[in-house]
């Protein structure tokens, strides 16, 4: 049985062979077609209006950092064509020039965005990346309950404000494992975290948790190896979580997670109070080191986090039972976790790594989650047999 | 003891079973394993034609433990003793059968590596052995030092459920949390009263067996090992139960299965679908049973 003949040239080189092509034809064009068009492993990225010049700029390793649009002959037309692997998300913005006039901005004709603390980007989803649907509501997913606490704090010399999330069904006499989230705000705002924890319990994918949701002061000094902030998780806020809240109180019980920074964070805090926490789940982990020399292009932000890294790396130090990894391969940092799993796996440590064709993103975290968190704390699904 | 064993009850089909019984009483539910949802059994009732005599297992265990906090905390000492120990079992587990699955797989000399392999399943036999073996020394210490008999509450309501079930001509099990039910089957102390034939599917029919065993190949984290979880009723010796076979577990990968087969051999593992249906009396399965076979296919049983 044969069907409609499908074209196998980009839509893109089809409008292009149109003469003549009128401004009506390329109305017409775009409003056919989701931009940026994806066709097979290639996707075209559009732009129209009047400019010198259109770049496509991004942050993907792998790729070169600008890429130029070409004027379609004779309209406000720009496009190019970019080969983006299977299950790719990829993050952009364009950039046009007009005369002396710069502008960076996000493409106005794809409505997808990617959302961080530092602005919104253009996301393309490339062949078979579909957004899980585990991170979206759903209306039978029982929701938890976030609870505000705040913890007086004699290390950190501030009240901090918690994030506590208690799943649903919370029941005081029943234990539950403790997740603490670094950059918690950031990650209940951009990952959907308590989405994410209330589908994966209903699921049954996760257990019952408790998450406390934390949110950094002065995130790069805090969060870079700072012995404050370890002592501030260990001997502060962990005790009076358990003190407030039927937690298991056991080191299996307890999960640090963070990502980018936060990642060290937790690392460092697990290497600064070992077996205090059972489970570590690092994600686009921040652990910049050298070989050799201190050239680690980081600049000086870095610096205390490559002599954490370093030293971790030339003694590796049993700190957890379990440590989950994910990094995405078109962040650089793919390199230096890459190498960590070894370094975690020579210290003992049982290891999960997982990879994703993504950047150093909080999606790219979120879509992560499922995988991190069924592991480091499992749900009771090998329980139930309806 | 007749035990009638189910597929899994999503298109039911436990009424018809039910009927062909010609049962002269009321039939006895067991529903602990909904936990939450245990009283929720009036569809179930519709299947059975008739309102069944829920024992409210679960209810009874919630009661326990707010009425007994010594027990409550006993208990749940047990519980995190059982967890640890379950924990330690899997980092065993895993290593012994990541070396079974890589002789398995592995070329070379045929006779040299099928005794490999066997050598490699009779490790994990082992580390299965002892580690039921630990959990029934646990659970002997704990009924040493904390008799559920010589407590009020527990007492009184293994005897409301001895009665109930003296009531009743049949006894229908329900899927849900395995864990639970076991527990709260165990706690009342069910098999001691149970006179009556038994219908059972999804985790109900895993409760009756000798040895639970936990499985999901498709699990959020990736498939898991097949783990033993402890003793049933065990008013089935031998037989290894194993609801939603098709959705849970990768039957394709024969080596897998074959694994599987041979890990628990010479009990017979029973792949239990929407459907099915599995009478058997005494210690023997009947022709047309589904089984996995030491091949890791899924072949009939035909009469001896």
């Amino acid at each position: 049985m044969s069907g409609p003949a499908v074209s196998r040239r980009l839509a893109i080189n089809r409008l292009r062979e149109r003469r003549p092509l009128e401004p009506a034809a390329i109305d017409r064009f775009l409003a056919r077609y989701d931009v940026p068009i994806v066709e097979g492993g290639r996707c075209t990225f559009l732009y129209r209006g009047g400019a010198d010049e259109v770049h496509l700029v991004h942050r993907t390793l792998g790729l070169p950092e600008r890429i130029a649009l070409r004027r379609l002959h004779g309209t406000d037309l720009w496009y190019v064509v970019v080969e983006l692997p299977e299950g790719s998300r990829f993050e952009y913005q364009l950039e046009t020039r007009l005369g002396d006039h710069h502008e960076r901005h996000n493409d106005r004709l794809n409505p997808r965005l990617a959302h961080s603390p530092v602005g919104a980007s253009s996301v393309c989803y490339a062949r078979g990346y579909e957004v899980p649907e585990w991170t979206q509501p759903h209306p039978e997913s029982r929701p938890g309950t976030l609870v505000d606490l705040t913890v007086p704090s004699r290390v950190l010399r501030r009240d901090v404000g918690v994030q506590v999330y208690l799943p649903a069904r919370f029941r005081r006499t029943a234990r539950y494992p403790l997740l603490i989230v670094h950059d918690g705000g950031d990650y209940l705002h951009y990952a959907a975290a308590k989405t994410v924890l209330d589908n994966l319990i209903h699921r049954l994918d996760v257990a019952e948790t408790v998450a406390a949701f934390v949110s950094p002061g002065d995130r790069l000094a805090e969060y870079a190896n700072s012995a404050a902030h370890a002592r501030y998780l260990t001997a502060e806020l962990l005790p009076r979580l358990e003190e407030e809240f039927p937690l298991l109180g056991t080191p299996a019980g307890r999960c640090l997670m963070g990502a980018s920074f936060g990642a060290v964070a937790s690392l460092s805090s697990a290497y600064r109070h070992p077996h205090t926490y059972g489970s570590l789940l690092l994600q686009s982990g921040s652990f910049v080191f050298t070989d050799i020399g201190n050239d680690h292009g980081g600049g000086p932000v870095f610096d205390p986090v490559v002599r954490f890294v370093n030293r971790y790396r030339a003694a590796p130090r049993h700190v957890a039972e379990r440590v989950f990894v994910s990094c995405g391969v078109y962040e650089p940092l793919i390199i230096p976790n890459r190498s960590m799993v070894r370094t975690f796996e020579d210290a003992g440590m049982a290891v999960r790594y997982v990879e994703a064709r993504d950047g150093h993103s909080w999606e790219n975290w979120r879509d992560r989650l499922r995988e991190g968190l069924s592991w480091i704390f499992p749900g009771p699904q090998k329980l139930y047999y309806e | 003891m007749s035990v009638v064993l189910l597929g899994p009850q999503r298109k039911p089909s436990v009424g018809p079973v039910v009927r062909s019984m010609d049962l002269p009483g009321r039939v006895a539910t067991i529903t602990a394993g909904w936990q939450e949802r245990e009283p929720d059994d009036a569809e179930l009732d519709q299947q059975l034609g008739a309102p069944g005599l829920n024992l409210s297992l679960y209810a009874r265990w919630l009661d326990v433990l707010e009425r007994d906090p010594e027990f409550a905390t006993a208990e749940r000492r047990l519980r995190a003793l059982l967890d640890e120990v379950q924990e330690v079992y899997l980092v065993r587990l895993d290593h012994a059968l990541r070396a079974v699955y890589a002789i398995a797989r592995r070329g070379g000399n045929v006779l040299l590596q099928a005794d490999a392999l066997t050598e490699a399943i009779a490790a994990v036999r082992e580390v299965d052995t002892r580690h039921l073996r630990r959990i029934s020394d646990i659970h002997e210490e704990y009924y040493t030092t904390c008799p559920p008999h010589e407590r009020p509450v527990i007492a009184e309501h293994r005897a409301a459920v001895a009665q109930r079930l003296h009531d009743t001509s049949a006894l229908v099990i329900t899927g849900g949390h395995v864990g639970v039910l076991v527990a709260t089957l165990h706690l009342f102390n069910v098999a001691a009263a149970l006179r009556s034939p038994v219908i059972a599917w999804s985790a109900g029919a895993m409760a009756l067996t000798d040895r639970v065993v936990l499985f999901h190949d498709r699990a959020a984290q990736g498939p898991g090992h097949p783990e033993l979880y402890g003793s049933g009723l065990s008013l089935l010796r031998g037989v290894v139960a194993l609801p939603h076979a098709g959705a849970r577990l990768l039957l394709a990968d024969s080596t897998r299965m074959a694994v599987f087969a041979r890990r628990f051999a010479p009990a017979r593992c029973i792949p239990l679908e929407a459907g099915g249906r599995v009478d058997v009396n005494g210690d023997t399965l009947p022709p047309g049973t589904r089984v996995l076979g030491e091949d890791g296919r899924v072949r009939v049983l035909e009469a001896a």
